[in-house]
């Protein structure tokens, strides 16, 4: 541990100091674990390929892991003590303390080198290799971590490798937030912001009744908007004083320092004025890609959107949209934009 | 079980699909096979106390159904190489998960598959599976 582990709050240079453990933690360079409790063995290979309702026979046959069972050789157990430090460990427990708490893996990448055979007892070595951040996500700001796992067998000649990514995210308030401190979990975008919508952009129809995972943002000053919605109604808030619009919304207007504020209704056309294609990372309730588009309103603001029902390659800059209002769920529903002509 | 030879694969090919009822004897089975007893894959409380809305696949699951899913195309000789997997949505006790695959490309004797596993919150896990076939004597 470092001293890091003691502070609550990150104040300007906490980022610094993460990244600067993190740099320290790379420069460890591989660090070896304990060998695995069991050699590989045909009981725990028998209950692995049942468990998965692997049929096949090859495995036990010719006495070999099958190759996605590499970590299952080192792992922990149930109480079998303090696990190994590794070099990650730190920078996880850093994390921790500036209060990204949150954790959900993003990418698991295994390359095996040769099988490994029964008797054969594997050890671990783990190498930090990266540490990327802060970035804004659908979960909330946080630090992509990285690193590799190598696993040798008896002759110092690696079995497989594994790169390991998670995200580790400050959660962005008390609510139901489906994937938070998840370890086995999922997703997480860095989708431009929606204004009002704080989370990553959403589209379609629900299969089922599933609720959608992620809920915009609902207070006082976007109240209105989400009324809007639920009726059909692109509402712009508008300046009581001075009757400039703004979007998104927000207690001041930016140009006479009014807090009074009323609200028009926008024709709900739009032509995007910039966009762009989501592929990577996945979004939970969505399906990759999708276009999220600055759409720039008749009425002179601009807003954030998907653009539905047409393929991305068919979206440009200048298209001709349409306001359409999209029940995601019981509950939920958010405004996306349809070419116009359709 | 017969292995694929090289004259039985194609560019573009598309393997069968499965569909795997997520059943909570399967999350909790898989989860202690793969020696992973974090509470989230096996303590329905415990999921729902982290905001989970039940117990769910471990990834070192996720993993090994990947590759279960392509040897159950390839038959047993096939040689996995390697799998890489981008993690999407939780695959929730009492949810399906189904999968599909196509053949992507060929680099000399590698086989590139992609693999989507999808569940009814969207794609669980999005994979890359490259393999190689025995060579011909001992196919």
């Amino acid at each position: 541990m470092t001293e890091t582990g003691a502070r609550k709050e990150t104040g300007m240079g906490s980022g610094d100091e993460l990244l600067e453990l993190a740099e320290k933690q790379v420069a460890l360079g591989e660090v070896r674990g304990g060998p695995a409790a069991d050699p590989v063995n045909i009981p725990m290979i028998r209950h692995w390929l049942d468990a998965m309702g692997d049929a096949n026979r090859s495995y036990l046959d010719k006495g070999v892991s099958p190759p996605a069972m590499a970590q299952v050789w080192t792992m922990p157990g149930v109480r079998r003590g303090a696990k190994d430090r590794s070099p990650v460990d730190d920078v996880l427990a850093a994390l921790d303390a500036a209060g990204y708490t949150g954790v959900v893996a993003t990418n698991c990448e295994q390359t095996y080198h040769r099988p490994a055979r029964v008797g054969e007892r594997l050890t671990p070595a783990t190498r930090f290799s990266g540490l990327i951040g802060p970035k804004r996500t659908a979960l909330g700001e946080g630090y992509f971590a990285t690193w590799n796992v190598t696993w040798y067998g008896e002759g110092d000649a690696p079995v497989a490798e594994m790169m390991f990514r998670v995200l580790k995210f400050r959660p962005r308030r008390r609510r139901e937030t489906p994937v938070a401190d998840a370890p086995a979990t999922a997703p997480v975008t860095t989708a431009p912001a929606t204004a009002p919508v704080t989370t990553a952009p959403v589209t379609a129809a629900p299969a089922g009744k599933a609720p959608y995972p992620l809920r915009p943002a609902h207070n006082r000053d976007t109240a209105f908007f989400w009324e809007g919605v639920r009726q059909g109604e692109l509402r712009i808030q508008s300046c009581a004083d001075c009757g400039r619009l703004r979007h998104p919304p927000g207690p001041v207007c930016p140009s006479c320092r009014s807090t009074s504020r009323s609200y028009v209704v926008a024709r709900g056309e739009g032509t995007v004025f910039s966009y762009v294609v989501h592929h990577h990372p996945p979004v939970p309730g969505r399906e990759t890609p999708f276009v999220v588009a600055v759409v720039e309103l008749p009425e002179g603001v601009r807003i954030v959107g998907n653009v539905v029902d047409c393929p991305p390659d068919a979206v440009g800059i200048g298209m001709e949209l349409r306001a359409t209002y999209r029940a995601m769920d019981d509950e939920v529903i958010l405004p996306m934009w349809v070419p116009r002509e359709s | 079980m017969r292995t694929l030879t090289e004259d039985q694969i194609e560019i573009g090919a598309v393997l069968p699909e499965l569909s795997i009822d997520l059943t909570p004897t399967v999350v909790v089975s898989t989860a202690l096979a793969t020696m992973d007893f974090t509470p989230v894959h096996h303590d329905v409380e415990g999921a729902r106390a982290q905001g989970s809305r039940d117990i769910f696949l471990n990834i070192l699951t996720t993993m090994g159904l990947v590759e279960r899913y392509v040897t159950d195309w390839t038959g047993p000789e096939a040689i996995i190489r390697r799998i890489n997997v981008k993690l999407g949505v939780p695959a929730y006790a009492g949810d399906r998960l189904d999968f599909n695959g196509t053949v992507v490309t060929q680099d000399g004797p590698d086989y590139t598959v992609e693999v989507r596993g999808k569940v009814s919150l969207g794609d669980h896990a999005t994979a890359t599976v490259t393999f190689t076939l025995p060579s011909d004597e001992t196919a």
